[in-house]
């Protein structure tokens, strides 16, 4: 089997592009990112399928080829690209709401490991409130000293 | 036109249809419930007969269309559908746990849902995810494969984003990217085994992949384990799971917990006995399995929100998979497959008992749950059956999965295996640890004696995700819990108990299933038709 060096540097480069696009925390660069390593891999499964040949309709022939072209890796890459297709439009959707949520479309960190990462030693053990909880009883509608008290504020 | 081959594909084709129907039915509801059920009962009941037929006819394969008929038999030209013990156990775990969650959320939506709730949604996309988890059991090559994984995902998509409040389209960004990502390394993956061989059905890969050399071989299954990797969660590809999976609805984190990450421990099965079986990576995978308990299990004691610690404890149970996988022994693989069982199960009953905890107690983060187990014992009980199953106490299914897997372990005897014997066992013991500090923080300790136990979330919430907190004393009163929600909880835990009861024809059927799995011969004569 011949392969040709040119789709393969192609292939490179665009999957070095997209790996490098994906990195980025724009969603529209990623999804840009994933466009791009897409098509460098529906480029690879064209150029690895078999070598050029007549298109593979019975008694079509083109140049004078004596071999026909693989048609299952169109079959395939066909299926990729309306595969990426459908999701491409579901994440510019997502990024879209996301815009209108929090007025710009960048990944952010998940609040709770942000929360459980900061935690000192102490903090992460203590699920429990350890001191004694004032009468909650004794409570008045009235301010009271015992407003002062964290989990008290306010009146009851 | 034989039993079989009518069958094997309307697991598939069942939900697909359903999905459709359930569309049109958008503005019905009662219709589209009734149309969902129906779907699913009917799966269950095609995939219990295919499980039968499986264990007494052997490996069953169809090629759909009939393409590439020759004299001497089927050839593999077009899609083959292919079930073996393992497929068909997967699929008839799979099928009930689908339609004990689709029970459960229908009963959440009718005693919790209102006019914003986006139901009509909701259950065609289910039926979708459905359709491509059966897919992704039957597929016979691997670009059906690949389309499994696809439809699965797609719908996944949909499920995880639902309402799409603003925490939700942020664990969907990073949950759609990081799949993506994998679906695209398992696309480049199937390029090189194309390229190698000039074929993608399994079982004539099988054939051919035999003459290709060990190092093309090694890294196509590299490829390939990066792929399944990251759907099956396994350290340290595992760090997209916790971050993603709490956000959703109960049902669809339960859904997704029980069968998603197990496809893709389904896939690497597939992969690595029928097509990759020299066993090169076995060392490195054994490797992932043991840091996949233990970082898993140590993500899981140092939080405080029970469905990010039940994801956590989920992507360190994948270890175990992966650990019986690796042995690439009979005794190990039988563990292996026994314990996704044990574990779909499992998972999903846990996720779907705190969706309970949050609509009744009104919150799912041990800094505000206190004195569930004076309040309902019944919740109680649901929650406590299946956190010691998981944690592996005797004699639940937890149990006997992980002494199959550490007596493999032992078997094999390397100094490898010995050090994943002993992870196993501290992970065990570090997840009845974890259990035990949910049972004393949100069972039995006081709510006073919570730091944030005032707090609770307003009203319960059935597929939205719109929680205002408000003080735990104004919080409305949420009444019992809604019987369309216990009886599918109950029902998938009289399941796990039937693991644990029935626990010795079914481990025999794991080890036959185990057997077929690692006889690649049956499975290529079954599909090419050399042996009839």
């Amino acid at each position: 089997m011949t392969t040709y060096l040119v789709p393969l540097i192609l292939i490179g480069a665009l999957t070095s592009a997209g790996v490098y696009l994906l990195l980025e925390r724009n969603m529209t660069r990623m999804l840009l990112g994933l466009l791009l390593i897409g098509n460098a891999i529906n480029l690879l499964i064209l150029t690895v399928g078999s070598p050029s040949g007549n298109p593979p309709i019975r008694g079509r022939t083109s140049d004078g080829d004596t071999t026909t072209a693989d048609p299952l890796a169109q079959g395939m890459i066909l299926t990729a690209i309306v595969i990426s297709m459908g999701i491409a439009a579901f994440v510019l959707a997502l990024a879209y709401r996301s815009y209108r949520l929090t007025t710009e479309e960048e990944v952010t960190d998940d609040p709770e490991d942000a929360r459980v990462s900061k935690l000192s030693a102490d903090e992460a053990a203590a699920l429990d409130v350890d001191r004694l909880r004032p009468e909650s009883a004794r409570d008045t509608d009235l301010p009271d000293e015992l407003d002062a008290l964290p989990g008290m504020e306010g009146s009851r | 036109m034989t039993a079989p081959s009518v069958l094997m594909p309307l697991p598939v084709l069942i939900p697909m249809i359903g999905a459709a129907l359930t569309m049109f039915a958008g503005r019905r509801p009662r219709l589209q419930r009734a149309i969902a059920l129906a779907a699913l009962c009917v799966v269950v009941a095609v995939c219990a007969a295919l499980l039968y037929l499986t264990d007494r006819r052997g490996t069953l394969a169809l090629h759909v269309g009939g393409w590439g008929q020759t004299e001497s038999g089927m050839g593999p030209l077009g899609v083959t559908l292919v079930v073996d013990r393992l497929s068909a156990l997967m699929l008839i775990v799979s099928s009930i746990v689908l339609l004990c969650v689709v029970f459960y959320a229908i009963g959440q939506g009718i005693r919790d849902g209102d006019e914003r709730q986006p139901v009509s949604i909701f259950l065609p996309t289910y039926l979708v995810l459905s359709a491509g988890v059966c897919m992704a059991f039957l597929a016979g090559d691997l670009f059906n494969l690949f389309v499994g994984f696809e439809v699965l995902l797609s719908a996944s998509f949909v499920l995880l984003t639902i309402g799409a409040s603003k925490d939700r389209v942020r664990a969907g960004i990073a949950y759609v990217m990081v799949s993506m990502v994998s679906s695209m390394v398992f696309l480049f993956g199937i390029a090189l085994v194309y390229a190698a061989t000039g074929t993608l059905n399994l079982a004539e890969l099988a054939v051919r992949l035999d003459g290709v050399s060990a190092g093309t071989r090694t890294a196509m299954f590299a490829v390939l384990l990066v792929a399944f990797g990251i759907k099956a969660a396994v350290f340290p590809l595992s760090t997209w799971l916790p971050d993603s999976y709490p956000t959703a609805p109960a049902p669809v984190t339960a859904v997704f917990a029980g069968l998603l990450t197990k496809v893709g421990v389904y896939a690497i099965i597939r992969t690595h006995s029928l097509l990759f079986p020299s066993g090169g990576l076995d060392p490195l995978l054994l490797v992932a399995a043991l840091l996949t308990m233990l970082v898993g299990i140590l993500g899981a004691i140092a939080q405080s929100d029970i469905k990010r610690l039940l994801s956590f404890t989920l992507v360190s149970h994948i270890g175990y998979m992966v650990f019986g996988i690796a042995l690439s022994s009979q005794l190990g693989m039988s563990g292996a497959i026994y314990y996704v069982a044990h574990h779909i199960v499992v998972q999903t009953t846990l996720f779907l008992v705190v969706g309970l905890i949050e609509r009744q107690a009104g919150a799912s983060t041990m800094q505000r749950l206190g004195g569930l187990a004076a309040a309902s014992p019944l919740l109680a009980f649901l929650f406590v059956v299946p956190a010691l199953n998981l944690g592996g106490i005797p004699p639940f299914s937890g149990f006997i999965g992980k002494v199959a897997l550490l007596e493999a372990g032992a078997q094999n005897g390397s100094v490898l295996a010995w050090l994943l014997v002993g992870g196993s066992v501290l992970t065990s013991l570090l997840t009845l640890y974890v259990i035990v500090r949910v049972w004393t923080k949100a069972f039995w300790r006081s709510r006073e004696h919570a730091p944030e136990g005032h707090l609770a979330g307003a009203t319960p919430l059935a597929l939205l995700d719109e929680s205002e907190d408000t003080q735990f004393v104004d919080r409305d009163q949420v009444g019992r819990m809604p019987i369309g929600m216990v009886v599918p909880t109950a029902a998938l835990i009289a399941v796990g108990l039937t693991l644990t009861v029935m626990a010795g024809p079914i481990f025999r059927y794991a080890e036959r299933a185990a057997e077929q799995v690692l006889d690649r011969g049956t499975y290529i004569s079954a599909v090419l038709g050399g042996g009839q």
